[in-house]
């Protein structure tokens, strides 16, 4: 239990010791991306296998004990999924990619005893081994900022975090700061929310600290609704401590002693690690009651979701905190006048607590010199899709699209030509290669009718069909409205039912002016976020890819041959010998035909099944 | 209702998260863990216990999507189909497992009660699409026949179990 200022300093000064008295260290990525790569295999294939050689191999840091010969860890997302299961190999600072159970002998044999670096297991680029992440594009064009300390310590142990600075703004602000001059210096940094809005944090907080009622809560918004975002899972996973300490400093600049952190229920792992960082805490007395002596106690606790997107929303989160059906509520009151339980709340996202330390550590000036003068700071994405880089990424705010696609990302895929990139998923827009200097910051986004959302990226090629990405995240709002309110509840249900006719080919003349006129309907009409922006992929779509649209509804025809209903399969006569075999695999008996003679199929009675497809032995049958 | 509920177990979880209504999403989680739905019995328990309206706690129940009022099966398959599993093919797999089980979007699980199929939205794994899960254990770059595969050697874990 450290009990003063003091306390910690000495207690950081024996955790950097031992950290520094390692003298090989292994991370294992155990993010949920190379763990469900079977990372956690090779962590344990690597603590067998040097347990065999006689290795003193130490899993966990401890203070007081003896200098271990290796050190394995789990790290939290190391950032470059496609690459997993990845290892980190300390002093080198040497990476390894695709790591299996199997190559774990080596690593030991010649890495970890001999020194030796193993070219197979780099990344390589241009034919290239690299080494360390300087040497990889994907790692080298970023700027690590919030992230910096995700995949480099230990997950699992406050001991890391501390080792690292951690705690330091939280010292800093208890022992030099009141309030009134954290929350200048929050707002000076001009922090804004990194759960889409863009609200600036300092305000938020400087609002809450106003209030009359002396009983505030500081909640945290780990929902990360957009289905194609891990960032924050990322942040709670990979620096847990990193958002708590966050979250204590908001606490105290805010007058709270409670703090809630909601967490998305598909998110296990961040919940247990989560869990853990924050009883070790207490157990550190970091978190409770008079912490470091300074009078000011916090305590913290978490919610998990349930599986509903709107909750995500502020008023609705605070009403499933509160063991309600999280619906989201009229405006004013807002959530920093009536938030949890009716009390004055700071409510922020994940993200947007883990940079506040930073921002406490380095000041106002040293954030603002990173992005852009309105945005400053960084931005995490989640960069997915058919891009040849995926993984969790760091970028400063207004860094050009190109240079996140084709620099960090590394372009398209084997063979993909881009078409488009999502941007803010449910309530986002698709950007085109008309976009490619677009910089990715707030209100740059905003300007052409996108936003920055959360930060999933979902890269997408020329496979893909525009009208089905519009169906596809209209059929996700449609099912995730709370039902509230009718231009929500209705509007969204008419729109999908247009989207699902015209990817059926069943779409008419006017389909499109509908839509765009419903869309007018509940962005001015609907309560909440969720319906306010619901028709935003619909309408970005329809502006940049019209002709697609059109394509569908007037000529019956994807034009990216992805829509099912709209395929024609037919048999090439040159080709076809008449044998008759793809006459009997047809389920609906839609092929006819003399043998020996050209067969033909009826499109009619057609199903698009494809069955065959495969069965002709002569690829006479093509779809387009 | 035919469906007991044991009192020790739901004691033991009210006391876990406190005996107050806000508590309420939190024990119903708790609850589902172990039954792997909720029984229809859960609810004057509850009810009584945290001083709400059954009606209260059902409609709480209804709302989120996590909770079942009908039993899974002993495997739950989750299929992803968040943005980016979705763009990588996730529905294939998805349709390949129903069929092969006979499932459908209103019928997901089987009669014996062996395999539920649903859908899910982002597992956060999403630089490994198309991903699904069995149990919550996470299976990376799935394609349909690597799900079959899967799901025959479930198969046969059962029938050597
Ligand atoms: C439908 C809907 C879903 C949302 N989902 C999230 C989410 O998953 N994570 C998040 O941080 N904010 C989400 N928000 C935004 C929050 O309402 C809120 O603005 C944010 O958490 C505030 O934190 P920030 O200022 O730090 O961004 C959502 C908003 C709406 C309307
Ligand atoms: S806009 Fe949709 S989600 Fe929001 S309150 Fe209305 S019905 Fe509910
Ligand atoms: S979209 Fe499937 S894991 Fe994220």
């Amino acid at each position: 239990m450290l009990k003063t200022r003091e306390d910690l300093k000495a207690f950081r000064a024996l955790c950097q010791k031992a950290v520094k008295a390692e003298p090989r260290k292994i991370l294992v990525c155990a993010g949920t991306g190379c763990i469900a790569g079977g990372s956690l295999d090779v962590y344990a294939k690597l603590k067998e296998v040097m347990a065999a050689k006689g290795l003193n191999c130490s899993v966990q840091m401890e203070v007081e004990a003896g200098i271990p010969d290796v050190a394995l860890k789990k790290s939290g997302c190391q950032g470059f999924c496609d690459m997993g299961t990845l290892l980190r190999i300390e002093p080198q600072g040497w990476i390894y990619t695709k790591v299996k159970p199997a190559d774990c002998e080596e690593i030991i044999e010649k890495t970890i005893l001999k020194g030796e670096h193993i070219g197979r297991l780099a990344y390589h680029h241009e034919g290239r081994a690299c080494k360390c992440a300087a040497e990889i594009p994907f790692y080298a064009k970023q700027t690590r900022v919030t992230m910096a300390r995700c995949g480099e310590i230990d997950a699992n142990y406050i001991e890391e975090y501390i080792a690292a600075g951690g705690y330091e703004a939280l010292e800093k602000a208890l022992f030099e700061m009141d309030s009134d001059r954290i929350i200048r210096e929050i707002t000076e940094s001009n922090l804004r929310g990194r759960g889409g809005g863009g609200f600036q944090t300092g305000k938020k907080w400087s609002q809450v600290a106003r209030q009359k009622e002396t009983v505030r809560y500081v909640v945290c918004n780990g929902d990360e609704g957009d289905p194609g975002a891990f960032m924050d899972c990322g942040v709670m996973e990979g620096i847990p401590h990193q958002m708590l300490e966050g979250m204590i400093i908001a606490g105290y600049a805010t007058g709270a002693s409670e703090g809630y952190i909601y967490v998305r229920a598909e998110y296990p792992r961040a919940v247990e690690r989560l869990r853990g960082a924050i009883a070790q805490a207490e157990a550190k007395g970091l978190l409770g009651d008079n912490i470091l002596g300074s009078g000011f106690s916090f305590r913290l606790r978490i919610n998990r979701g349930a599986g509903a997107f709107v909750c995500g929303e502020g008023s609705a989160l605070t009403a499933s905190i509160e063991g309600k059906r999280g619906m989201p509520r009229v405006k004013p009151p807002r959530t920093v006048e009536q938030g949890l339980f009716g009390k004055p709340t700071v409510l922020n996202n994940v993200e947007t607590f883990a940079a506040v330390p930073l921002i406490i550590e380095k000041g106002a000036q040293w954030y603002r010199s990173i992005g852009t003068e309105t945005s400053p700071g960084t931005k995490a994405f989640s960069l997915t899709g058919n891009i040849r880089n995926t993984g969790m990424i760091e970028v400063p705010m207004g860094t050009p699209l190109k240079e996140v696609i084709f620099g960090v990302g590394g372009g398209m895929r084997e063979g993909a030509t881009f078409k488009a990139v999502q941007i803010g998923g449910p309530s986002g827009a698709c950007l085109t290669n008309d976009h490619m200097d677009l910089p990715l910051d707030f209100d740059s986004l905003k300007k052409v009718g996108a936003m920055i959302g959360s930060g999933g990226l979902v890269v997408l090629d020329e496979n893909t069909c525009m009208v089905e990405v519009a169906r596809f995240f209209m059929n996700f709002t449609q099912k995730e409205s709370c039902g509230k309110c009718a231009p929500c509840r209705e509007g969204t249900r008419r729109m999908l039912e247009i989207l699902e006719r015209i990817v059926a080919g069943e779409g008419r003349d006017g389909d499109l002016e509908m839509l765009e006129e419903l869309a007018d309907t509940i962005t001015a009409t609907a309560l909440c976020g969720l319906g306010k922006t619901a028709a935003s992929p619909v309408i970005s779509t329809i502006r940049s890819f019209r002709s697609e649209y059109e394509a569908h509804i007037y000529e019956k025809r994807c034009p990216a041959g992805s829509c099912q209903k709209l395929k024609r399969i037919t048999i090439d006569p040159e080709l076809c010998k008449g044998c008759s075999k793809c006459a009997k695999v047809c389920p609906v008996g839609a092929i006819s035909g003399k043998v020996k003679e050209p067969f033909v199929i009826d499109g009619n009675t057609c199903i698009k099944c494809g069955a065959c497809l495969t069965t002709c032995p002569f690829q006479a049958i093509k779809e387009a | 209702m035919t469906e007991t509920v044991e009192t020790q177990v739901l004691d033991r979880i009210i006391t876990a998260h406190g005996q107050k209504p806000s508590a309420v999403i939190a024990i119903l989680q708790d609850i589902q863990e172990h039954y792997r739905y909720l029984p229809a019995g859960v609810f004057p328990y509850l009810a009584k216990a945290l001083k709400i309206s059954q009606s209260g706690i059902y409609s709480v129940a209804t709302f989120y999507e996590n909770f079942s009022l009908l039993p899974k099966g002993k495997y739950v398959f989750k299929i992803c189909d968040g943005t980016a599993c979705h763009v990588r093919k996730s529905i294939p797999i998805l349709e390949r497992l129903r069929a092969e089980l006979d499932l459908s979007e209103e019928k997901p699980t089987t009669d014996d009660l062996t395999f539920t199929v649903e859908t899910v939205s982002c597992l956060g794994a999403c630089g490994l699409a198309p991903v699904l899960t069995v149990n919550d254990k996470v299976y990376p770059a799935m394609t349909p026949d690597k799900a079959s595969e899967l799901l025959n050697s479930l198969k046969e874990e059962l029938k050597n179990a």
